[in-house]
C-alpha cells in the first residue's frame, strides 16, 4: 500500500484558525496568496501587516505576522510611520475599496506619491461589505446597493473610481497591477503579481499596490458561483486587468 | 551647560531631541512652524526621521504606526491641526501607544485667528476624541519649563503607555528666553517595550489595536485605561504656588502664559501693599485637585479668581474642586488678546472693593 503524503498545507504565514468570511467570499483566497508569498520570500518573521476597517478588520487574527489595526482608511499613514522607522521590515496594508478609495483616498495617494516602500493589497469588491452593502466609490454604474436601491446613478454620484489608473498618473515610480481571483488561472496570475509587489519592496525599489477584484456574494445578493461570473462579465470589463505601472517604466 | 537664548518653538524642538525623540511627523500651521523648520535641519544630523505629512489626519495616524515600533515619536501643531488628529489620538489612547503632542494653541473656534489662546483646555483635558480616555496634559509657563516638561513628557508617555499633550500658546512658542539644557540626560529606567511590533520572529504575532469586539474585553481595556489615569492622579500631579500667604484675601488660578502675567501683576500689587497669591496647575490632567482645594479653602481666602485666555474652561475644574466653599470668579480675554498685568490688577482691585470682577467691555 502506498503511504499518504500531505501535498497541500496551510502556509506558515496564516494562523490555524477559521475565518469569519462568508461562503464564496474571496477575501480568504487573497489572504492565502499573501501568506504563501511571505513564506516563499522568507520574510514572515520580519513582516508587519496593517489591517483596515472593513470585512478584513480581523485580518490580524488570520495572518501569522505582527499587525496594527488602523482607523478606517488610514492604513497607508500607519504603514508610512512604521516603515520610516523600520526600513528593515516588510510592511503591507490590506484594504477594501471603501477604506482605500473613499475615506482613505488622501492617505493612499500621498503614500504612493512619496514612494513609501510598502505594499498595498487593495481588495476591490465594488461594495461596502462590512456595513451591509452600501454604495462604494467603485460600485458599478447601475449596480444596486442599499444606498442606491435603484442602481448607482452616475449623474449624481460620478463614475466608479479606477484606482490603478488614477495612481498611475503620479510621476513617482511605483508598481501597480490589477488582478482577479475568480478563476484558477487568475489566481495564479494574482499570486505572481503579489510576489512581484513584495519583491520590489524587498529590493527597496518603490511603492507597490496590487488591486484584486474580489467577490461579495452576501451583499451582491448572488450565489458564490454567480458572483464569480459577475466578476468575469461586469467588474472585469470596467476594471481591466493588467500591469499599470512598473518602476522600470515598461509594463 | 551655559544658558542660550532661544525661541520657544525651537527650544521645545531641541528638548525633544535631547530626550531621544528623533522621529517627527507634522503638517505646517502657524504659530508653531519654527518647530518643524528647526527639526527639518536637526533630525537628519542625529539619524532621525522628519516627515511633512499631507494633513494632520495623516500625521496622527503616522504617529500610530511609528509609535508601534517602540521608538519615541512626536508631533507639534496648533488648534485646528490638533482637532484633525483627534481620530488617531483616540485610537492611540485605546491601543496604549506612547506619543507626545504639542499644541501651541491659537484662538478659535473654527479657523479663528493665529494669536495666542488657551481655548483648547476642554479638548486637551476632557477627551477630545471619542471614547473613555484621557491625555496627560502639561502646561509650561516659561520656555525653560517648556524644555523641561517636553523632556519629561516622553518619559511619562512611555511610563504610562499613553499620549501626552503639552499645551502652550503663541507666546510660549514665539517668545525668546535664555534656556539651559542638561549636560547629560538620564531618566528613571522603564520596563522594556514588549508590546511593540518588531516582527514575529520566534514569538507569537504581536497586534497593536484598539478594537475589542467582545464587550467584556472592551470593558476590561477601559478599566485598565482608567486605572492608569488613577495612577497618574496619585503620582503625576504638578503645580506651583506663587506668593500664597496668610494675609491674602484673593487666590488667583491660572496656567501657562496667563500664570506668568498674573505673577507680574502680583509683583506690582506687592509694591502697592496689596498681597495676592497664585495657584498654577502644571498638570492640567491630572488636575491638582487636593492642592487647589487646600489653598482655596484657607481661612484667609475670600475669593478665588480664575484667569484664562478663553471664555472660561479651566474655571469649570476650579469650580468643581472649590465646590462652593468659596466664590469662584472668572476673568478672560479671547481672540488672541492677552490680558495685560494692568487688566489683572484692575480685576483684583475691583474684587477687593466690591467683591465682583468687572465685565469685559468689547
Ligand atoms: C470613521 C469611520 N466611518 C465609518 C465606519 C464604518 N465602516 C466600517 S467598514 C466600512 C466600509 C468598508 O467597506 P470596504 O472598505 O469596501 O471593505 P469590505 O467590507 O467590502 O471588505 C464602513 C463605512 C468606520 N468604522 N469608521
Ligand atoms: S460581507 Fe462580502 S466582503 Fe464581507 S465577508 Fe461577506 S462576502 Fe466577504
Amino acid at each position: 500500500m502506498q503511504s499518504l503524503t500531505t501535498t497541500f498545507t496551510r502556509p506558515e504565514g496564516l494562523q490555524d484558525v477559521v475565518t469569519h468570511y462568508c461562503p464564496g467570499c474571496t477575501h480568504g483566497i487573497i489572504h492565502r496568496l499573501v501568506a504563501e508569498v511571505l513564506d516563499e520570500l522568507g520574510v514572515r518573521e520580519r513582516t508587519l501587516g496593517v489591517a483596515p476597517v472593513g470585512c478584513s478588520v480581523l485580518a490580524y487574527n488570520y495572518f501569522n505576522t505582527d499587525f496594527l489595526e488602523s482607523p478606517h482608511g488610514r492604513a497607508p499613514a500607519l504603514a508610512t510611520g512604521f516603515k520610516r522607522l523600520r526600513p528593515d521590515m516588510i510592511v503591507f496594508t490590506y484594504q477594501g475599496d471603501g477604506d482605500l478609495a473613499s475615506i482613505g483616498m488622501s492617505e493612499i495617494i500621498h503614500a504612493a506619491n512619496r514612494g513609501e516602500k510598502f505594499t498595498t493589497i487593495f481588495v476591490n469588491n465594488a461594495i461596502y461589505g462590512m456595513t451591509g452593502g452600501q454604495m462604494a466609490p467603485t460600485t458599478l454604474a447601475g449596480q444596486v446597493a442599499t444606498t442606491c436601491p435603484m442602481g448607482r446613478d452616475t449623474g449624481k454620484t460620478g463614475m466608479p473610481i479606477r484606482m490603478c489608473e488614477l495612481l498611475s498618473g503620479l510621476v513617482t515610480p511605483a508598481y501597480l497591477e490589477r488582478v482577479a481571483v475568480h478563476f484558477p488561472q487568475q489566481i495564479i496570475k494574482a499570486k505572481k503579481a503579489i510576489r512581484r509587489a513584495f519583491q520590489y519592496q524587498i529590493e527597496n525599489k518603490c511603492f507597490s499596490l496590487v488591486e484584486v477584484l474580489s467577490t461579495c456574494p452576501t451583499n451582491w445578493g448572488k450565489t458564490p458561483a454567480e458572483s464569480t461570473h459577475w466578476v468575469e462579465e461586469n467588474l472585469k470589463s470596467y476594471f481591466p486587468l493588467g500591469v499599470y505601472k512598473t518602476p522600470e517604466g515598461a509594463k | 551647560m551655559a544658558k542660550i537664548l532661544m525661541k520657544g518653538n525651537e527650544a521645545i524642538a531641541e528638548a525633544a531631541v535631547r530626550a531621544g525623540a528623533v522621529n517627527y511627523f507634522a503638517y505646517p500651521i502657524t504659530p508653531q512652524n519654527e518647530v518643524g523648520e528647526y527639526l527639518a535641519r536637526r533630525l537628519p544630523e542625529v539619524g532621525g526621521v522628519f516627515l511633512q505629512a499631507e494633513s494632520e489626519v495623516a500625521v496622527g495616524n503616522m504617529l500610530f504606526g511609528a509609535a508601534s515600533t517602540g521608538k519615541r515619536v512626536f508631533t507639534t501643531s496648533s488648534s485646528p491641526g490638533i482637532s484633525l488628529m483627534q481620530e488617531a489620538i483616540s485610537y492611540m489612547a485605546g491601543a496604549q501607544l506612547p506619543v507626545v503632542l504639542l499644541n501651541i494653541m491659537r484662538g478659535g473656534p473654527g479657523l479663528g485667528g493665529i494669536l495666542p489662546a488657551q481655548s483648547d483646555y476642554f479638548q486637551a483635558t476632557k477627551g477630545g476624541g471619542h471614547g473613555d480616555y484621557r491625555l496627560l496634559v502639561l502646561a509650561p509657563s516659561t520656555i525653560q519649563e517648556a524644555v523641561d516638561l517636553t523632556m519629561l513628557a516622553f518619559h511619562l508617555a512611555d511610563k504610562y503607555r499613553n499620549p501626552v499633550m503639552i499645551i502652550g500658546d503663541g507666546m510660549i512658542g514665539q517668545m525668546m528666553e535664555p534656556v539651559e539644557f542638561p549636560d547629560s540626560y538620564t531618566e528613571p529606567e522603564l520596563p522594556p517595550k514588549t508590546w511593540a511590533a518588531t516582527g514575529a520572529d520566534g514569538r507569537k504575532p504581536q497586534v497593536v489595536k484598539s478594537l475589542f469586539l467582545d464587550p467584556i474585553a472592551l470593558e476590561k481595556n477601559n478599566i485598565l485605561l482608567h486605572e492608569k489615569y488613577q495612577a497618574m492622579k496619585r503620582e503625576e500631579i504638578r503645580f506651583e504656588c506663587y506668593k500664597t500667604a496668610p494675609k491674602n484675601k484673593i487666590l488667583l488660578v491660572a496656567y501657562g502664559t496667563m500664570a506668568r502675567i498674573c505673577q507680574t501683576a502680583i509683583d506690582e500689587l506687592e509694591g502697592e501693599g496689596i498681597s495676592v497669591g497664585l495657584f498654577r496647575p502644571i498638570t492640567c490632567f491630572p488636575f491638582p485637585e487636593e492642592a487647589l482645594y487646600a489653598e482655596a479653602t484657607k481661612s484667609n481666602i475670600e475669593t478665588v479668581l480664575t484667569i484664562e485666555m478663553s471664555m472660561g474652561q479651566m474655571v469649570e475644574d476650579v469650580e468643581r474642586v472649590v465646590a462652593r466653599q468659596r466664590p469662584v470668579k472668572f476673568f478672560g480675554r479671547t481672540g488672541g488678546i492677552v490680558p495685560s498685568p494692568e487688566e489683572v490688577i484692575q480685576q483684583i482691585k475691583q474684587i477687593l472693593a466690591s467683591g465682583q470682577p468687572t465685565k469685559v467691555k468689547v
